[in-house]
């Protein structure tokens, strides 16, 4: 299959202005690459740097040297300079993200926040919304809550909202932030046979999952954050 | 390398300063706002961001630099070669100016309909009832009881207002729209409402915008790309994730760091 995603040299530092400029090295030399239809997991302890990759590749986070580039369809970009412009129109037809936690906003209903992506870009409403609620059946959110906005749910709905939201779309290319911390068994096996989907479909994905079973289920190939370390 | 762009900007800040005497307002400002591109330029009161506001709408005539727009017909034309006749034109159709204070950019004394209404006649609309079914409809669309399209805006709450002066500005469709600090002085709920609003129009429109505000919140929920002022100069500019998750000047990670997570 092929490459979509390549990560060379990859290093970030953060610089602390108001500490008196203190300097924290995360990551320096990351490199690897994940090709359609495969699941990389990043492993490491917590605050070894596994978010602030997926944050680089996403373009929250600025590199500070090496090349991010992303081979999709007919995209082809270097996350690590490109533009703002490009970064948008990437992540509307090519890159997508699940974080922890959902961003809600006020007053828009559950089942527009889960089709939102595909309405962007640029899908039928009526069609996007059953998309969407097909998602939000399989995760086992009640259908009564569909109409209210998701910022009165629990955790775990919450959660599962945002994970609707991350893989209603057919992105070539797919960054999991613990996307099954804080889930139950049966919602855990939900995104699991997702993630599986996902695959088959040749969707490359990039994940952090603490949780072992699921890391298990689903990684095709554990990467240990460590060999990446910054020297402090 | 990079993927092919036809697209060009609809407006771009070339170099713009302003001193006022001796007191500066902005220097060498320069960007480029893409069709259906929303900034935000956030940053504390005097730090010019109202200034650079008005010197992209040509209300203020730079010192110096130029601000470049795409006209309907495709050519691009410098702001300051324009008559004044063709300034009120790009105005009236073109763009929308949503100020602070919505008793600035509506009249009082006229009704919701005719506030609405006065934007469609300015561009040539004659027939009475197609207005009105217009405005109307706009003042459903800004959650407005069509049932008070009657009544003079100052028998409305501030917020109501601030949503007729939306309507006012986006019944003739514009492509761009400037706004100064839009949910500025309005009740959290009334501002929430607002907010969520605005994001559903600038998206279905596809409008270009540039928003100036102070509250981050704000910026992160509207803007695709931010631009922080502080003394008149733009200190950081980036993605709007970008730059609130990942501030790399001093005085961003201050501002970042000085309110409550949005």
């Amino acid at each position: 299959m092929s490459t979509v995603l390549e990560l060379t040299g990859v290093s970030k530092t953060f610089t602390m202005h108001l500490q008196g400029g203190v300097r924290l090295p995360v990551v320096d030399g990351v490199e690897f690459a994940v090709r359609a239809g495969e699941c990389v997991v990043l492993a490491g302890r917590s605050g070894v740097g596994k978010s602030s990759i997926l944050k680089m590749i996403y373009g929250t986070y600025r590199c500070d040297g090496g090349s991010i580039r992303v081979h999709a369809d007919s995209l082809m970009l270097d996350v690590a300079s490109a533009e703002p412009r490009q970064i948008l129109r990437l992540r509307t037809r090519a890159l997508g993200y699940v974080t922890q936690f959902l961003r809600a906003v006020p007053r828009v209903p559950t089942l527009d926040v889960v089709a939102e992506p595909l309405v962007i870009a640029g899908v039928q409403r009526d069609n996007a919304r059953r998309r969407a609620a097909n998602l939000l059946r399989r995760l086992n959110i009640p259908e009564r809550l569909w109409p209210l906005p998701p910022a009165t749910f629990s955790g775990g709905e919450q959660q599962r909202v945002n994970i609707a939201r991350g893989f209603v779309s057919d992105l070539p290319l797919l960054l999991l932030d613990e996307p099954t911390a804080a889930l139950d068994a049966g919602n855990r096996a939900v995104v699991v046979d997702l993630v599986a989907e996902k695959k088959r479909r040749g969707t490359a994905m990039v994940a952090v999952v603490h949780d072992e079973d699921a890391r298990a289920a689903i990684a095709d190939r554990i990467i240990d954050v460590h060999r990446f370390a910054a020297a402090a | 390398m990079m993927q092919h762009e036809p697209d060009q900007p609809l407006l771009l800040a070339d170099g713009l300063s302003k001193w006022y005497g001796k007191q500066l307002g902005c220097r060498d400002v320069s960007f480029a706002l893409y069709p259906g591109e929303v900034i935000a330029v956030v940053g504390e009161s005097g730090s010019g961001k109202t200034t650079l506001l008005q010197l992209l709408s040509a209300q203020l005539p730079p010192s110096r630099g130029r601000v470049l727009y795409c006209m309907r017909d495709g050519a691009t034309r410098d702001l300051a070669s324009l008559g004044e006749a063709e300034r009120r034109f790009l105005f009236r159709t073109d763009w929308g100016y949503v100020h602070q204070d919505p008793d600035l950019g509506l009249r009082m004394s006229v009704s919701a309909g005719a506030n609405v209404g006065e934007r469609l006649m300015a561009i040539g609309w004659r027939h009475y009832g197609q207005i009105r079914s217009t405005a109307s409809d706009w003042l459903g669309r800004v959650e407005i009881d069509v049932g008070r399209i009657d009544d003079a805006p100052d028998a409305y709450s501030r917020g109501m207002r601030q949503r007729l002066q939306i309507a006012r500005n986006l019944v003739t469709r514009p492509r761009l729209v400037f706004m100064d600090e839009p949910t500025g002085g309005l009740d959290v709920s009334v501002q929430a409402r607002l907010l969520d609003l605005l994001r559903g129009l600038v998206a279905e429109l596809a409008l270009a915008a540039v928003i100036v505000t102070h509250d981050l919140a704000v910026a992160r929920l509207l803007s695709h790309r931010i631009i922080v002022m502080k003394d008149g100069e733009a200190v950081e500019t980036g993605l709007s994730d970008q730059v609130l998750d990942d501030p790399q000047q001093p005085y961003t990670q201050l501002l970042v760091s000085s309110v409550l997570p949005p």
